[in-house]
């Protein structure tokens, strides 16, 4: 992994500040600050419902703040949308393409739509960076779900954008293809491409350079991996061995322990302050399970956060 | 039991009552369809239409020319609703379809009347539909013979005449002299099938790219909300002129419609009816919020286009508001263009005089349009 480069430390690719949505009047974007260099990878994250979707597309003009406001590339993003949208790519949530249109003809229509000079090369290229040059004359409807998914990242960056809004492009794609995908996200972030990526990912969270996590609205975290398990102050213990399914319940009722999470044969419990967690586990320390004082891992980190965020909703 | 569970029954059964109650649109549709085909079919339409506009051309006003116009006002077919200086005028009139039918008397009618002569008294119809003039024709050709009854009294009655009218009725049915329907029928449906088509598919050609999502990209490209809207209208006007041209065909090859006037008038004229149908299709497109709301909206439309504009029943039969409604209709004047190009060989002057009403309809459509279509999301 390239060694992050501080946010504030490069020209910015997005900068807003304060930026507000609701729905019926439900608030769903809250104030959001947020900060993004030029060629940055960063993370988006948050349980569903967020508001992440929203708060990108309000990123590229199609749907207007509430309040708020800020800069995308340098332009405006209440009154220059029009500038926005021409150089950024923005992949939807769900599949948005023409299901009774050709790969290439889909691909086609989105290259004349930006005007690209060399439209036919463009398309080729893109077809073949993609792998399907030999499919292209299917229709967008038959793809399985995952092609879905890796035409339209191929198509939202046929007119080389400098900033990228992805939302979940990895939803139900292979790992391979997921692999893939991310050396190309790394391969236009070093020739200075930007990328905002919302997923739900940890293993694709940790390959950003910087995270930001919003929970019911509002924007909780911000920074490196590191900044972000720092920021919740957490001490973890794991426990292997053992009947840890009885533990489990056992220690969720204890007192100085916040979480206690499941991952393969090992238990992560984990508390806000270490001294009153190592209190928690002393009674269970002998009852033939192995323990071991572990790092928290971003998914603890974002499973407290998640518990601590307070639902606006209920 | 495996074959029908009442549980799963009601499951489904619940679920569609809730999806119904959701989907207000429809539902008013489901109520308002109906009534609108009571009142269209119950109160509008009437296919033995009374009250025609008449106008006169009189030469010699007297007692005698005022009894026949009462009698003839009394017949609940004619209303007469001017005179006439001249001949030119009576023509003009008729062209343009400000009046069904023109009574002429003769200078010295009512001399000839006294004298027993016979004059010659002409009604002039605008036969182009055949089911507006002929039960008034028919109604006239018996009151001739009664109209001047209590006027020509004692040696003014003539005995030889009894039974015979005073004067000689002769009607000149113009336009369509042998009152074939399809001459009628055929022109205006290139009116009918434009509405019908043009409004629905361009209605959901838009409603279609939100329902399925691809709005959202679209949207978040450069592409200017005028480019999508021609773009996509564009298209839609060229199967406009298809079907234009398939029924301008049919119409002279197969049915043997007369084409009076200019064919390049009438496809220039055609290109407005047809924005202002796709013009209701856009505006359709900006409050439905799936495909089949707009396909229900678009039904709503075309019930009174078909019904109130003259095509199915004559538009003078119908009651003064649903002339009013009619009025407001792209079709109800689209007809008289066609008509009147077709058979009555209209020119360019009278072909504007009913093209402007659409015109003004569409800036009202389109602005309406404008105001609702979301450039956003939200
Ligand atoms: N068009 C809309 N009308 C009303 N509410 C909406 C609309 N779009 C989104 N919302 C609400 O806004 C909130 C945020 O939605 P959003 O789609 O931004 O979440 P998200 O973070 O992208 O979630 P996910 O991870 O599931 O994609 C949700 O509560 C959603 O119900
Ligand atoms: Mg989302």
């Amino acid at each position: 992994m390239t060694a992050p480069l501080s946010g504030t430390a490069r020209q910015a690719a997005i900068e807003v500040e304060g930026v507000t949505n609701s729905f019926s009047g439900r608030v769903v974007v809250d104030r959001i600050a947020m900060r993004v260099g030029r060629g940055e990878i960063f993370g988006f994250l948050g349980p569903n419902g967020s508001g992440k979707t929203t708060f990108l597309r309000m990123l590229c003009g199609l749907l207007t703040p509430d309040s708020g406001s800020g800069t995308c590339l340098g332009f405006d993003i209440l009154s220059q949308s029009a500038e926005i949208k021409k150089r950024v790519g923005y992949m939807t949530q769900k599949f948005s393409f023409y299901e009774n249109l050709s790969l290439e003809e889909n691909l086609d229509f989105i290259a004349r739509i930006y005007g690209l000079p060399d439209r036919r090369r463009a398309v080729r290229e893109s077809l073949e960076q993609l792998g399907m040059a030999g499919r292209k004359h299917q229709l967008a409807g038959q793809l399985s779900g995952g092609w879905k998914r890796r035409l339209a990242l191929a198509a939202c960056m046929i007119h080389q954008p400098e900033l990228l809004l992805l939302d979940e492009p990895t939803a139900g794609v292979d790992p391979k293809a997921r692999r893939d995908f991310w050396e190309q996200i790394h391969e236009l972030s070093a020739q200075g491409i930007t990328v905002l990526v919302t997923t739900h990912y940890m293993d694709e969270a940790e390959r950003c350079h910087r995270l930001a996590y919003i929970a019911y609205g509002s924007l909780l975290a911000e920074g490196t991996t590191g900044d972000i398990i720092r920021h919740t102050r957490l001490s973890t213990w794991t426990a292997s061995g053992g009947d840890l399914h009885a533990l489990c319940s056992a220690l969720e009722k204890s007192e100085g322990v916040s979480q206690v999470v499941p991952f393969g044969n090992a238990l992560h419990v984990s508390g806000h302050d270490a001294a009153t967690l190592e209190l928690a586990i002393e009674p269970f320390r002998h009852g033939g399970h192995i323990w071991q004082r572990a790092e928290p891992s971003l998914e603890d980190a974002f499973i407290s956060l998640m518990g601590e965020a307070k639902d606006n909703f209920q | 039991m495996n074959f029908f569970s009442l549980p799963r029954f009601v499951a489904i059964a619940l679920k569609e009552f809730i999806q119904m109650r959701r989907d207000r649109l429809t539902f008013g549709m489901m109520v308002g369809v109906p009534l609108m085909q009571l009142v269209l079919f119950g109160f509008a339409i009437n296919t033995d239409p009374k009250q025609m506009r008449t106008a006169l051309r009189c030469s010699d006003e007297g007692p005698f020319a005022r009894s026949v116009v009462r009698a003839m006002t009394a017949s609940g077919y004619f209303q007469f609703t001017g005179r006439l200086p001249d001949d030119a005028a009576a023509t003009r009139a008729l062209e343009l379809g400000e009046v069904q039918f023109v009574l002429h008397l003769p200078a010295g009618f009512e001399r000839d009347l006294v004298r027993g002569r016979r004059p010659v008294v002409l009604l002039e119809a605008d036969a182009s539909d055949p089911a507006a003039t002929s039960n008034a024709i028919s109604a006239l050709q018996t009151l001739a013979a009664r109209a001047l009854e209590h006027d020509l009294l004692g040696p003014l009655a003539r005995p030889a005449m009894e039974g015979a009218a005073p004067f000689d009725l002769r009607i000149h049915r113009r336009y369509n002299p042998e009152g074939i329907t399809q001459y009628n029928i055929v022109p205006g449906l290139m009116g009918v099938v434009l509405t019908m088509t043009m409004v629905i598919i361009t209605a959901l050609a838009i409603t279609r790219e939100r329902e399925r999502g691809t709005m959202e990209n679209l949207l978040s490209t450069p592409v200017h909300p005028l480019e999508v809207m021609l773009g996509k209208l564009v298209p839609y006007v060229l199967l406009g002129y298809i079907q234009v041209t398939l029924i301008l065909c049919a119409a002279k090859f197969l049915f043997r419609v007369p084409v009076m006037g200019s064919v390049p008038l009438l496809l220039a004229s055609v290109l407005v009816f047809i924005v202002a149908n796709l013009s209701v299709g856009i505006l359709f497109s900006t409050i439905a919020k799936n495909q089949l709301q707009a396909m229900q909206m678009a039904f709503f439309f075309f019930l009174p286009s078909i019904l109130l504009s003259g095509f199915m029943f004559p538009f003078r039969g119908m009651p003064q508001w649903a002339q009013w409604l009619g009025e407001v209709l792209p079709l109800t004047h689209f007809l008289r263009v066609v008509r009147g190009i077709l058979l009555k060989g209209n020119g360019p002057a009278e072909v504007v005089h009913h093209l402007w009403p659409i015109a003004l309809f569409v800036v009202v459509v389109v602005s309406l349009g404008l105001k609702r279509y979301r450039r956003t999301l939200d």
